[in-house]
């Protein structure tokens, strides 16, 4: 899909803390990234990287008081959501702006039918008739792949498998017609086969309503079913970010090149996997410099006192790597004959 | 659910069956005999042999228990010995309406006041509402109803003379009695929404509430406080029979003509049918809640079938 010029959410110099036992956790640390209309952007990285909190900072649910939004913006549909009141914010969550959990067995009331769950949200929003909100509930369960939906609306969470709730959860994020929807890790609790059907579902529901998706994840299969742009994250930064066809074939960033790496190949001979060695830094005292320059086999001594800046490779494809540096020419060549 | 309830039915007379047959041996076990002072006379040793005739006490004991079991069955437990003038179903009609309000209003009192606490408290969890109602309900747990009532009789009646300070005849006369009774119960049932309450909202489904932007009165009510209620409902069934048992002692301080009255009496006096009647009543009624905190089981959390087959 191409980017269209008009952006249906920019974020700009996201960042985000945590009040912990023992200081500030610095959970994301100046994101900015921007979604168009009816595009998929991933954002993928490891457990920690700061993703889902991204996410939770879009939909005004960081927990407070613990957590909060220390600077930056977010704009969605030209509005300002960091400077909305609560009340205000409730308007937009789940209206024109929804979200899908990660664990669909818990992410369901186990005392609510499936019915109550799914209308409520566009009953109180919305303030139609419940007969209507029925009906629609009905038409959603049918998108979603569920059919026989007025017996399905009766019965509660724990009479469906786990594909089955995630799809009951898909159609509740549906059900308002948002814009945009915000998946966390969809598919991670599911099995592959199911992980297939519900990829393969969200495809469907984006070319029926034309719906823009973030869709966060740590696995790269994912990201090459969905996106049409990634932003890859590591420590609270986005490290880089570029079309799908940028990340897979032209991965600028050490990081993502070892991400790459490390994938499991099954068409190659191979008996070893390839891990990425050490640890994310910690994020009670993040480091000086470039985050990743501790597991970096590339690192210089500038990586870890001065932090890179985004750098373009080429087009839309930018990296927050000292190796793009004009003054880094002559390593860059050694570096890639590595 | 008929299928449920039937065999609850059949497991509630097996239960009574086995009280049943407790009570009688325990009550035989006691020495003495209710006629060894009948109202302040000695008897005659031939008046004393009549009488246990009469209520067939000088039969063996195992025919005394058949007897008793058949007079359990039929609810024919005959007139007591010490008032020969009524009979135990005369004590029970009048004595029991009067527990059961005290009791009821104190159950009553004791749940709505601690759910309101506890969620309060929750709420505003380590905020001052929180300290305060957790003050409260250790106090609450702390003291026990006798010296409560005791204080609160000091306090309203004797010194501020606001209150009645016994005996059961009106709205202002039963205030300090409930407060007595429903204060320690409540405090239990605060803590426990509390704490599960804490629990109940970092659940993701609260989180998928907020998503969809629902305002924080209908998280709370509607997706919280049914998750919170489970724990509570556990221990509502051996809150009644607190709350029953500290009857005995609430009715005593505060001169209410309840049944706790004839239950104390019956046992220091030996008079079996009395014992009889008010520990199978009790007994049944303390059974029944507890099939009504099952049923409840069911209705709070679907996931809890009351049988194989469900609905």
């Amino acid at each position: 899909m191409s980017r269209s010029p008009d952006k249906l959410l920019e974020v700009e110099n996201l960042h985000v803390s945590f009040r912990a036992q023992g200081g500030e956790v610095h959970a994301v640390r100046g994101v900015a990234f921007d979604v168009a209309q009816g595009e998929t952007l991933a954002i993928v990285g490891e457990s920690g990287c700061g993703k889902s909190v991204t996410s939770l900072a879009v939909m005004g649910l960081i927990p407070r008081p613990h957590g909060k939004i220390v600077a930056g913006s977010i704009r969605f549909k030209g509005t300002e959501l960091t400077a909305l009141s609560a009340k205000k914010m409730r308007r937009i969550q789940g209206t024109d702006l929804s979200m899908i959990f990660q664990d669909p067995m818990t992410a369901l009331n186990p005392t609510l039918t499936i019915g109550s769950q799914l209308t409520e949200g566009i009953v109180y929003q919305k303030k139609i008739s419940r007969a209507a909100a029925y009906q629609r509930a009905i038409d959603m369960l049918e998108m979603v792949g569920l059919s026989n939906g007025a017996q399905r609306m009766k019965q509660y969470p724990h009479q469906f498998s786990g594909g089955m709730r995630q799809r009951i959860v898909i159609a509740m994020a549906l059900i308002c017609r948002p814009s945009l929807i915000i998946a966390d890790e969809p598919t991670t609790a599911l099995d592959v086969t199911i992980q297939a059907q519900i990829l393969e579902l969200f495809d469907q529901i984006q070319k029926e309503t034309g719906v823009s998706m973030i869709m966060i994840t740590h696995d790269l299969g994912v990201v090459a079913k969905t996106a049409d742009r990634v932003a890859v994250m590591y420590a609270g930064k986005i490290v880089e970010m570029g079309s799908k066809r940028d990340i897979f074939y032209h991965a600028s960033h050490p990081y993502t090149q070892a991400l790459l790496n490390a994938i499991v190949r099954l068409d190659l001979p191979s008996d070893t996997l390839k891990p990425i060695e050490g640890a994310p830094p910690d994020l009670f005292a993040p480091p000086e410099g470039c985050s990743f320059c501790e597991r970096c086999p590339f690192a210089m001594e500038v990586c870890r006192h001065v932090q890179p800046p985004a750098t373009t490779v080429d087009g839309h494809h930018t990296a927050a790597c000292w190796l793009l540096d004009k003054r880094a020419d002559g390593i860059r060549q050694k570096v890639e004959n590595y | 659910m008929l299928r449920f309830v039937l065999r609850r039915f059949l497991a509630m007379i097996l239960t009574l069956w086995v009280i049943a047959t407790l009570t009688f041996l325990l009550m035989h076990a006691i020495p003495g005999s209710p006629f060894n002072n009948l109202n302040g006379k000695v008897l005659s040793d031939a008046a004393v042999k009549n009488l246990e005739s009469h209520y067939h006490i000088d039969q063996p004991l195992p025919i005394q228990y058949l007897i008793y079991l058949k007079s359990i069955a039929t609810f024919t437990y005959g007139p007591s010995i010490k008032q020969p003038s009524q009979t135990v179903n005369d004590l029970l009609g009048r004595g029991f309406p009067v527990s059961f309000e005290l009791g009821l209003w104190s159950l009553i009192v004791a749940v709505l006041s601690g759910i309101i606490l506890g969620l309060f408290a929750a709420l505003k969890h380590n905020g001052l509402i929180d300290y305060v109602a957790m003050t409260l309900a250790v106090f609450g747990i702390s003291i026990p109803n006798f010296v409560l009532a005791t204080l609160l009789i000091q306090e309203f009646a004797v010194n501020l003379h606001v209150l009645p300070a016994g005996t059961w005849q009106g709205v202002s006369y039963m205030i300090m009695p409930i407060i007595a009774l429903a204060t320690g119960p409540m405090a239990i049932i605060a803590r426990l929404i509390r704490s599960s309450m804490l629990e109940v909202l970092t659940q993701d489904y609260i989180r998928t509430a907020q998503a969809k932007g629902l305002s924080p009165f209908i998280i709370v009510m509607k997706h919280a406080l049914k998750n919170a209620l489970l724990p509570v409902v556990t221990v509502l069934g051996t809150l009644a029979a607190s709350i029953l048992t500290g009857t005995f002692v609430i009715e005593k301080i505060f001169a209410i003509p309840g049944m706790g009255k004839y239950f104390v009496d019956s046992i220091n006096s030996r008079d079996y049918p009395v014992i009889m009647g008010t520990t199978m009543f009790y007994s049944a009624l303390l059974i029944f809640m507890l099939f009504l905190v099952d049923l409840a089981y069911g209705w709070l959390d679907p996931r809890i079938k009351l049988n194989k087959e469900g609905k």
